[in-house]
């Protein structure tokens, strides 16, 4: 089984954790985007199988890319987990009403993110 | 998730490094528009989100120091941005300062050492300033203007706060709808952005899917501003944009509420220790149900066309663990009082013994400010104050000895406390003769507690000093008489799940540590399996875990032993101890290293089963004296497993070596 992660967040070094980390369960592969607009460009380039996102993000923040995503008829299938900051915690929870899967907060260990994957992937 | 070699933090200083630029920038932006009196929202949440990045950025890579530090300056920014706190020169100034202490911290980090300034004094300034918040107003914004709900839904809770703050200011709030083709949509929003940017403030650009037959993209761009209606109408309309008019409700002023009152500046409850109790033990109850939720939500996904309820129910979960869990920390955190409370009381006594036995000691004392759930700062009291008097009469040598020994003739005592992992140690240390094994071994033999054929390490002979009826002072003291003896205080760091170390040197002096759990109410259990059945060792007994091939374990003296970084573990199979069936050709042992008080050991189980958080439940009157068992606990699945008693495990087997 091969599945394509999109990795939404704006930090770049966040993003390189969370790639490694998704990277080393075997099977997967991860694309980036930089912000909500990034994701919003290359959410028709493939398949999706799972979109990892941050929720602070400039212009589209998390939550209307969440809604965006729900809302589609191409995308509304891709389940999304949400990486934030327990500061987030309200935003977090209007994200799960937005139809989000899951949710994990920084800081998280590897092995936390991965389980969480697995388990929204089901 | 990262470690801290060279490669993860220079990725974190090269992102860390940016942020920090970026939000000096930002900074003297918002201080200038302080002067002015007109803040821009979006400089002052483009802060916040660099201070967010850069604490979720350091928490991940371990940097403690910028992790806490940007975590308290994130609570302030949100706070002001959230228009809970007012914008000023006094709160930018606390910012700048706070930004300089990161730039210092990071240079730590990039000088490759640790983040070793200190950044205390900024943390206190940020919380004085957050302590003049004030909370969200929470009116429903449906109530004041006819704005869709589906619109609401999607607002993070600073956009709601920005909508609000343009509702409360009778500002005209506006809906453009943009449509704009997939190729190029990011340049068209930009440009729509930039004029809408002059003309008033965007609270929110949500996407969502095009109808129509060029299906492209649309956009709807919450927008608030204070230009006439009419203007922006004319000036944005086009045949892709649309730009509608969100109505005011008509609404009705409510009288405001006479603010003379004669409230009490304290701020400070007193709380009987029993209520909190009480409290505890609904969370913890909770926590169980919580167990059950979580259980069922993983059964429910394996049942067809359950699913979508699964992921509800497991939400819903989340959440409720989510909330336990800051429920939890806030009854143990209203359980928390300094270890200084004892602190005081314990100096008080030093003077008054020391008068008494004719010896002149300074009381030295750190970590004040440690802080601990106030039952066990209550029972800790007693065995610390028998470790300082133990200092006084055996430790610290009369005057004149002590200028033979040409030491100081004042004797120092040192009280230390200071957090270490999820515990706490509070140390004793003075500046005595220090403890000599060989002479407690030769009073252990005289007293009839030690074997003379035996031989033991040097630990073991310390160690002896714990056994009821020890005592190596020859004439029995004003002081020992009131019952000082090493076994009570073992007795009672174990009643605690306590550990005690001691570290001594003849001449030297003597330091004992007591290592303690911050509280007892929840304990977190290391669960594990033997013969079959699980059980649960309280986790802050257990120093560490470790998976052996059966050829590693020893005989010494009949005795099961290893090796554990050169010195001996003695180990216990709990298979033997509950007579369970042997599991035979284990290709690997699991051994738990657990200490109680001064001895360490090794279960040997069959499994590691994980972590889980449990509240011990007694087994009622006709179970409670069950040798090994301490309680038992109920886990999610309505599965009952029993608590290990380690101190009476641990004593069971010392025990059985002594009569050997």
């Amino acid at each position: 089984m091969s599945y394509s992660v999109l990795i939404v967040e704006d930090s770049r070094a966040m993003r390189g954790l969370i790639r490694a980390t998704v990277e080393q369960m075997p099977g997967f592969s991860t694309f980036e985007a930089a912000n909500g607009f990034d994701a919003l460009k290359n959410l028709p380039a493939r398949k999706y199988d799972l979109i990892i996102t941050d929720i602070n993000m400039p212009d589209i923040n998390g939550l209307e890319l969440i809604s965006f995503v729900k809302g589609h008829p191409d995308y509304k299938d891709i389940p999304l987990i949400i990486v934030s900051t327990e500061r987030s915690d309200e935003d977090m929870e209007r994200g799960l009403k937005l139809g989000a899967s899951g949710y994990i907060i920084k800081p998280f260990k590897g092995n936390e993110l991965q389980e969480l994957v697995k388990e929204v992937l089901g | 998730m990262a470690g801290k070699d060279d490669k993860s933090r220079g990725e974190f200083l090269a992102e860390s490094e940016d942020i920090l630029e970026d939000l000096g920038q930002h900074l003297t932006r918002m201080d200038e528009m302080t002067e002015s009196g007109e803040v821009d929202p979006d400089v002052v949440n483009a802060i916040f989100r660099g201070v967010h990045s850069l604490k979720g950025l350091s928490g991940m890579f371990g940097f403690e120091g910028i992790s806490q530090l940007s975590h308290q300056l994130e609570s302030l920014l949100d706070a002001l941005r959230l228009g809970k706190l007012p914008i000023s020169h006094e709160m930018t100034s606390v910012i700048f300062a706070a930004l300089d202490r990161l730039k210092i911290l990071s240079e730590d980090i990039s000088r490759g050492g640790a983040e070793r300034s200190d950044y205390a004094d900024i943390s206190s300034m940020i919380e004085d300033a957050l302590s003049k918040g004030h909370g969200l107003d929470s009116k429903d914004l449906t109530d004041e203007i006819e704005i869709d709900a589906q619109i609401l839904k999607v607002l993070t809770e600073y956009e709601e706060h920005r909508l609000r703050e343009n509702v409360k200011a009778k500002h005209s709030i506006l809906l453009v709808k943009a449509r704009f083709d997939l190729a190029s949509f990011d340049k068209d929003l930009t440009s729509l952005n930039d004029r809408l940017k002059v003309m008033g403030e965007i609270i929110s650009t949500l996407p969502t899917t095009g109808t129509g037959p060029e299906a492209g993209i649309e956009f709807n761009i919450l927008v608030g501003t204070k230009e006439s209606v009419e203007k922006f109408i004319s000036e944005l309309s086009g045949p892709d944009v649309v730009v509608s008019v969100i109505k005011y409700k008509a609404v009705q002023k409510k009288a405001e509420p006479e603010s003379k009152t004669v409230r009490s500046l304290s701020r400070t409850i007193r709380v009987d220790i029993s209520r909190l109790d009480r409290i505890m033990n609904i969370v913890g109850e909770l926590v169980l149900s919580k167990n059950v939720i979580t259980r069922l939500s993983k059964d429910l996904r394996a049942v067809q066309g359950f699913q979508g309820l699964a992921i509800d129910l497991y939400k819903a979960s989340r959440g409720l663990e989510r909330k336990l869990s800051e429920l939890q920390e806030g009854v143990i955190e209203a359980r928390m009082v300094p270890v200084g409370q004892i602190f005081t009381r314990l100096s008080q006594a030093v003077r008054k013994y020391s008068s008494e036995v004719g010896k002149d000691i300074r009381m030295e004392m750190f970590g004040e400010d440690t802080e601990l759930d106030k039952l066990v700062i209550e029972e800790i009291s007693d065995p610390l104050m028998h470790l300082i008097r133990n200092a006084i009469d055996h430790g610290i040598e009369p005057p004149e000895e002590r200028a033979r020994r040409g030491k100081p003739p004042r004797g120092k005592i040192r009280l230390d406390a200071y957090p270490k992992g999820n515990r706490v140690a509070i140390s004793v240390e003075d500046d005595g003769g220090g403890i000599d094994p060989e002479r407690v071994w030769r009073k252990a033999v005289e007293k009839g507690l030690a074997e003379p054929s035996e031989t033991l390490t040097r630990r073991e002979m310390l160690d002896l000093i714990f056994l009821p009826g020890f005592s190596t002072k020859e004439e029995v003291s004003e002081v020992s008489g009131r019952g000082v003896g090493m076994d009570v205080v073992k007795r009672n760091v174990a009643k605690l799940s306590g550990i005690i170390d001691i570290d001594t040197e003849i001449g030297r002096g003597t330091n004992i540590t007591i290592t303690l759990p911050i509280t007892l109410a929840i304990i977190k259990g290391l669960m594990v399996e033997s013969g079959g059945e699980k059980f649960a060792m309280p986790l802050s007994a257990v120093s560490e875990t470790l998976m052996l091939e059966p050829e590693k374990v020893n005989s010494v003296e009949r005795r099961e032993v290893i090796t554990l970084r050169g010195e001996t573990l003695p180990l216990l199979r709990l298979d033997e101890v509950f007579r369970f069936p042997k599991k035979e050709d284990q290709e690997f042992i699991y051994v738990v290293v657990a200490g109680l008080a001064e001895r360490r050991i090794g279960f040997v189980v069959d499994r590691l089963l994980g972590q889980q958080e449990v509240v011990i439940k007694s087994l009622g009157e006709k179970l409670k004296d069950l040798p090994g068992i301490a309680g038992a606990t109920e886990l999610g699945d309505n599965e009952v497993v029993l608590v290990l008693d380690l101190e009476s495990l641990i004593n069971e087997s010392t025990k059985k070596r002594q009569m050997r």
